[in-house]
């Protein structure tokens, strides 16, 4: 029971710091260029692919990703994973409790990423989009336009905002953050340079790998993202279409209605 | 339908008299198809068309997303994400039915303040305006309850500050709360109620539609001149009037058209740009959101609820007065509630014998104040109840009863109008005698 709840504390005051700076806004958070951007902005597949590397490597130490189904690994337009990879990967990463056998066994693609609350940590299947990185000027939301709503940017600012300073706070140690609201933040620097190795050897330093991870962490949020803009972009062509076609028709049913009010205006 | 003289359905053929005999319904949706309509209507008038394809748009997605639902505290946040990933097309019927919540507010705020400009809610359309007015506050309790089932932080503690102001009524208030909640807290018995009444709502809201097109089908559409039409014979009106078929049906699909276009743009590109990023977390009794804010539709009223706190000499006034039964919560709620009815009131409130505000000179900047002051108090409701916020928000708050109580009774004493002109021909035939057939279809404002 006493564990329980304070579980639930740490919960509720990680959730509770979230909140604030989704209100305040005073931390700094950098405007980083992700493939995604804008109406025809789409995944970098092999980002998505890095940052899934990094995911299992680093993050799913502590972090749950529990909406987010392994199967979605092989979806077009994601981190597109071939049929046999994924259930290799799902097989080889993760262990999953089945009630059937009363017992874990490997995981299969049809299950979820497992939720992860050992140490208390929040889920990331949505964190990409429960956090905006930019806000205002003057409370008037004009910056999430022009910018975004700065999800993914917020992960990688705090990914790579540590200042290298701690403290210890009621026995906890926290860490200095630039990206943090308040500033200090319970989670250790999770990366640095170098920390995880990529076959193909791409960049690795810690700003690509931040960016890497927090790509994978939107798409983690909103896999069906390509469709959607998709979707948006045909409505919005044919819906344009459909605007000239239906001005033209209008202003001729009305032509004669005007024409004559203007004859007998002149009269 | 129309007291405006016009041709009706006449049964030509044996099955048309036979059925005509028995249920006159083609008559009527003929009368309604071909009603005679100012022929000097704006593009203010095709809001209308907005909110009813709204409406139509949120019952069809809604009543598809009910089928994937699962009303329940502990699995409802899952069964949305289970929308987002997993349902055929899910993720596109959620972002349209969250966005269209707001292209619907978004256009019923233009359609009230257009009313409020032109005198639509003068006689004889009283029962129009009120029958509207009932519909936006259905629109607000199906609104706010909606907002309740993704069971995400700002669902939960949005419900949690809304049903509150139920208990700040004095002596009843908090059985009424529990009574509201289905217990002492939000929980499963509420989400449960909210998706039941989430669901009716907006049934009510299609009949009292019904109700509001009925209406002003009897009275006529009021038009930017607030000028009669002219009801002596069908020739007369005939010369002030076309027929909504084709000529206001193709220009308000056009209008909608250009709208959706921008609608689409939003739900393909920015669909989370009009909701709060603490919905994305589920909802937690334990940890309190630092700042809990309505969606932006709803930002207005709860700036003036906040606005009355308990160092504002009315509310000191009205505690001292009632011997301590108002106190600041209550006063804010009575407030909120206040700014509504005094607009259901307005027809008795304005006394000016003119309807339109474009031949009212002083009428004209006292409402374009008040639109600037909806916009401020939408701004304030979103920030922080602190200085300076919350001193803005009390001076809006103040203008908009002002508005309403003081200002509105005196113009119609003090304002001498301008020349209106004598019919809504001669307003046709001057804007196109003068601007010589412009690009727009009608008369722009």
């Amino acid at each position: 029971m006493i564990k329980t709840l304070t579980l639930s504390a740490a919960v509720a005051l990680g959730l509770g710091a979230g909140s604030a700076m989704a209100a305040g806004g005073e931390s700094h958070v950098e405007d980083f260029a992700f493939s995604f951007e804008g109406p025809f902005g789409s995944y970098d597949q092999f980002q998505l692919q890095r940052g899934l590397q990094i995911f299992t490597e680093v993050c799913s130490g502590c972090h749950g990703l529990r909406y987010v189904p392994l199967r979605t690994l092989g979806d077009p337009g994601g981190v597109g994973l071939p049929e046999d990879q994924v259930r290799a990967y799902a097989e080889q990463n993760f262990e999953v409790f089945d009630p059937e056998l009363d017992d874990t066994r490997p995981a299969r693609p049809t299950d979820n990423f497992p939720a992860n609350t050992g140490v208390g940590a929040p889920d990331l299947s949505l964190m990409a989009k429960a956090r905006a990185g930019f806000h205002g000027p003057y409370g008037l939301g004009i910056n999430q336009v022009v910018k975004g709503m700065g999800g993914p940017e917020y992960i990688a600012s705090v990914l790579s905002g540590y200042t290298g300073e701690e403290k210890e706070e009621a026995g906890v140690t926290l860490y200095e953050n630039h990206a943090f609201p308040g500033g200090w933040i319970g989670m250790a620097p999770p990366l640095e340079d170098g920390s995880v190795e990529y076959q193909d050897g791409h960049q690795n330093d810690l700003h690509h790998l931040a960016q890497d991870v927090a790509a994978f962490l939107m798409w983690a949020a909103e896999p069906k993202m390509m469709a959607r803009k998709q979707t948006g972009l045909v409505a919005v062509l044919f819906l344009g279409l459909l605007t000239v076609l239906l001005y033209l028709t209008n202003k001729r049913i009305w032509a004669p209605v005007k024409k004559r009010a203007k004859g007998e205006a002149a009269e | 339908m129309s007291g405006i003289p016009h041709d009706h359905y006449e049964p030509k053929t044996k099955i048309e008299k036979w059925l005509h005999s028995r249920l006159p319904i083609v008559g009527l949706l003929y009368d309604t198809l071909f009603i005679p309509t100012p022929k000097n209507l704006n593009w203010m008038w095709i809001w209308g068309i907005v909110l009813t394809f709204c409406l139509v748009l949120q019952i069809v997605t809604g009543i598809v997303l009910a089928m994937h639902y699962t009303p329940h505290a502990d699995m409802a946040f899952a069964s949305l994400e289970h929308i987002m990933r997993d349902v055929n097309g899910g993720h596109m019927l959620r972002y349209l039915h969250a966005n269209g919540a707001s292209l619907f507010f978004f256009a019923v705020y233009i359609h009230i303040f257009r009313g409020l400009y032109y005198g639509s809610y003068k006689a004889p359309r009283e029962v129009t305006w009120i029958v509207g007015m009932l519909i936006y506050l259905a629109m607000m309790a199906t609104g706010f309850m909606g907002y309740v089932l993704p069971w995400g932080q700002m669902s939960f503690w949005g419900a949690t500050v809304i049903t509150g102001l139920f208990g700040a009524i004095p002596l009843i208030g908090e059985p009424i709360q529990t009574w509201l909640l289905g217990g002492p807290a939000v929980d499963n018995a509420t989400l449960n109620r909210f998706f039941s009444l989430h669901y009716l709502l907006p049934f009510v809201i299609a009949g009292l539609v019904v109700v509001h097109i009925w209406a002003f089908h009897s009275t006529g559409n009021n038009n930017p001149t607030g000028v009669d039409v002219r009801r002596g014979s069908k020739a007369e009106a005939e010369k002030d009037t076309l027929p909504f078929w084709p000529y206001f049906v193709m220009k308000d699909l056009f209008a909608l058209s250009l709208i959706l276009l921008i609608f689409f743009a939003v739900v393909g590109f920015m669909p989370n740009y009009l909701g709060h990023p603490d919905n994305y977390i589920e909802a937690n009794p334990l940890a309190t959101p630092a700042h809990i804010v309505p969606e932006w539709y709803y930002l207005p009223f709860y700036a003036i609820l906040r606005a009355f706190t308990s160092d504002v000499w009315v509310v000191m006034f009205a505690g001292w007065i009632t011997g301590g039964i108002v106190d600041a919560k209550f006063f804010g709620v009575l407030a909120m509630f206040g700014a509504i009815f005094v607009m259901v009131l307005v027809p008795w409130l304005d006394t000016s014998s003119v309807r339109s505000g474009r031949y009212r000179p002083m009428f004209k900047w006292w409402f374009a104040l008040l639109a600037i002051d909806f916009v401020v108090l939408m701004w304030c409701g979103a920030q922080p109840a602190e200085p300076p916020y919350s001193t803005i928000a009390l001076i809006g708050s103040a203008y908009w009863f002002a508005y309403f109580l003081v200002i509105l009774p005196l113009l119609g004493v003090i304002e001498k109008p301008t020349a209106q002109p004598d019919t809504i021909e001669d307003d046709f035939k001057a804007h196109y005698g003068k601007t010589g057939g412009s690009a727009d279809a009608t008369p722009a404002e």
